[in-house]
């Protein structure tokens, strides 16, 4: 049978490992050049390699439509790439999330980064954001980001937590192995006298054109500013957790809990054949995502899942409970919004021109907000601001984009000859 | 190896991504990083709205910015 994995983080490679030692003819498709994904962001001239398992790099899935795969491989964005069509017998996703960011004043002006963005720079290519650089928004993630802008020079003068989680760290239900590694990061900030202040962020960016100062706040506990001072700065880099890429699991028709595509015990989606793994069916960090693939890849190929890897995931889930709970995105983030900050990045929307939709020209569905105002229909698709949108103005937004990867028509007009 | 950003011929190494090289250059416009956001995109080797930060450096790549 053929299986078809998509995404090669964590819980894609997982999944590929586990099919294809069940002697599945196991396709692992990624846009990266290399496997790893997101997270094991690596040097480019160490590649993984995976026994049993045919590896498609810089490959982006386009469209699923049933258990049929639309591929395009080659350089991004073309737009020479080759087209091939794959019918699976199982197919498994594992998109993976992105960096979710809340719009603030300024947060368009260059040098200032999603926290990934961050982290991928320096691990990847070795390349610091800045030489004075703010690391702001929620979440352990930030401690990761600001270890690897460290490793490549750069100088963090503060590590700005919006939650006050320390709580949190002490709770057991964090697991000892998350406990450790919040520990070491602590240790490395100290050591470094890097401070890390929570209830505070970054609530604009000045300069001209490029940040040279950020607004930083000490806030309350529902995120409104208490009071400002201004810092200077080359770079900040902001994260406030993550968001699923589920435009293909929508697409082949899964049913979404809460955003995360809704999976059973197997990780099968409400979808025959179709499993999800990873961040996708909510955000939990690596060793879950792993765990999770392990469960899907075996489910996939309809064998039976030990009763460890099960475990393994349950406690990787109470985990994820536990860290959602002690870095929520509180509503308060919404009053550090001017009327001229740009909320859509790509069609530059501002909070006043997407009020103006919704309360003078009375758009009430997703359609209308975003014909009135053209939120979420530039290049991006809405993948930046929708969420943020959605906060805003109170109007869902669903994520659904039938064409998952921008294609050249010059390449869908090749795929048609062949 | 190397590319030419606004006519200017730049030194690549193997793996840098386009906005990578820019980056060094203190011309990219890198958001997200990860393909997502498409603030970085360029015009290569005269083809539009390429994502610099998806896109591997090749030896003789021509890179146009918007800027």
């Amino acid at each position: 049978m053929t299986v078809v994995v998509i995404g090669a983080g964590p819980a894609g490679i997982s999944a590929a490992r586990a099919a294809a030692v069940r002697d599945a003819s196991v396709l692992l498709v990624d846009s990266g050049p290399s496997v790893g994904g997101q997270f094991f962001r690596q040097p480019y001239d160490r590649p993984r390699t995976l026994p049993g398992v045919e590896h498609l790099p810089s490959t982006v899935v386009w469209a699923v439509e049933g258990r049929r795969v639309h591929l395009l491989s080659g350089p991004v964005d073309g737009p020479d790439r080759r087209a091939r069509t794959v019918d699976a017998d199982a197919i498994v996703l594992a998109t993976g999330a992105y960096d979710r960011v809340v719009p603030f004043p300024g947060w368009d002006l260059r040098g200032v980064y999603t926290a990934g963005a961050a982290q991928i720079l320096a691990k990847e290519q070795r390349l610091p954001i800045g030489k004075r650089v703010l690391v702001a928004g929620t979440g352990p993630f930030l401690l990761a980001v600001t270890k690897s802008l460290m490793d490549v020079g750069a100088s963090v003068i503060g590590v700005l937590e919006a939650n006050s989680p320390a709580r949190w760290l002490r709770t057991p239900l964090a697991g000892r192995h998350k406990f450790g590694e919040a520990a070491r990061y602590g240790a490395l900030l100290a050591r470094h006298r890097i401070p890390y202040r929570t209830s505070t962020a970054v609530v604009a960016a000045n300069g001209d054109g490029h940040v040279q100062t950020a607004t930083v706040a000490r806030l309350d506990n529902d995120w409104h500013v208490v009071r400002t001072e201004e810092i200077e700065v080359d770079a900040v880099c902001v994260g406030y957790g993550f968001t699923p890429r589920t435009e293909l699991a929508i697409a082949a028709g899964c049913v979404l809990a809460n955003g995360f595509v809704q999976v059973d015990i197997a990780q099968a989606t409400s979808v025959p054949s179709v499993f999800a793994a990873g961040e996708i069916t909510g955000i939990g960090g690596a060793d879950l995502a792993a765990a999770e693939g392990t469960v899907a890849g075996i489910a996939a190929v309809g064998g039976d899942v030990p009763s460890d890897t099960l475990r393994k995931v349950r406690q990787g889930r109470r985990f994820a409970a536990a860290m959602a709970q002690a870095y929520p995105i509180k509503p308060g983030w919404r009053s550090w919004l001017a009327t001229d900050t740009i909320v859509c990045r790509c069609e530059r929307v501002t909070y006043g021109a997407l009020c103006d939709a919704v309360e003078t020209r009375a758009a009430t569905g997703a359609r209308t907000v975003k014909l009135v105002s053209r939120v979420g229909l530039g290049r991006c698709q809405g993948r930046t601001c929708l969420r943020n949108a959605a906060d805003l103005t109170g109007v869902p937004f669903p994520e659904r984009r039938p064409i998952a990867a921008p294609l050249r028509l010059g390449e869908l007009a090749a795929e048609e000859e062949e | 190896m190397h590319v030419t950003v606004d006519g200017e011929e730049v030194p690549v190494r193997p793996g840098q991504t386009i906005a990578a090289v820019l980056h060094t250059l203190g011309r990219s416009r890198i958001f997200c990083g990860i393909g997502v956001c498409f603030d970085c995109v360029v015009e290569l080797n005269d083809v539009p709205d390429v994502r610099s930060c998806q896109r591997i450096a090749a030896d003789g790549d021509i890179v146009r910015t918007r800027s």
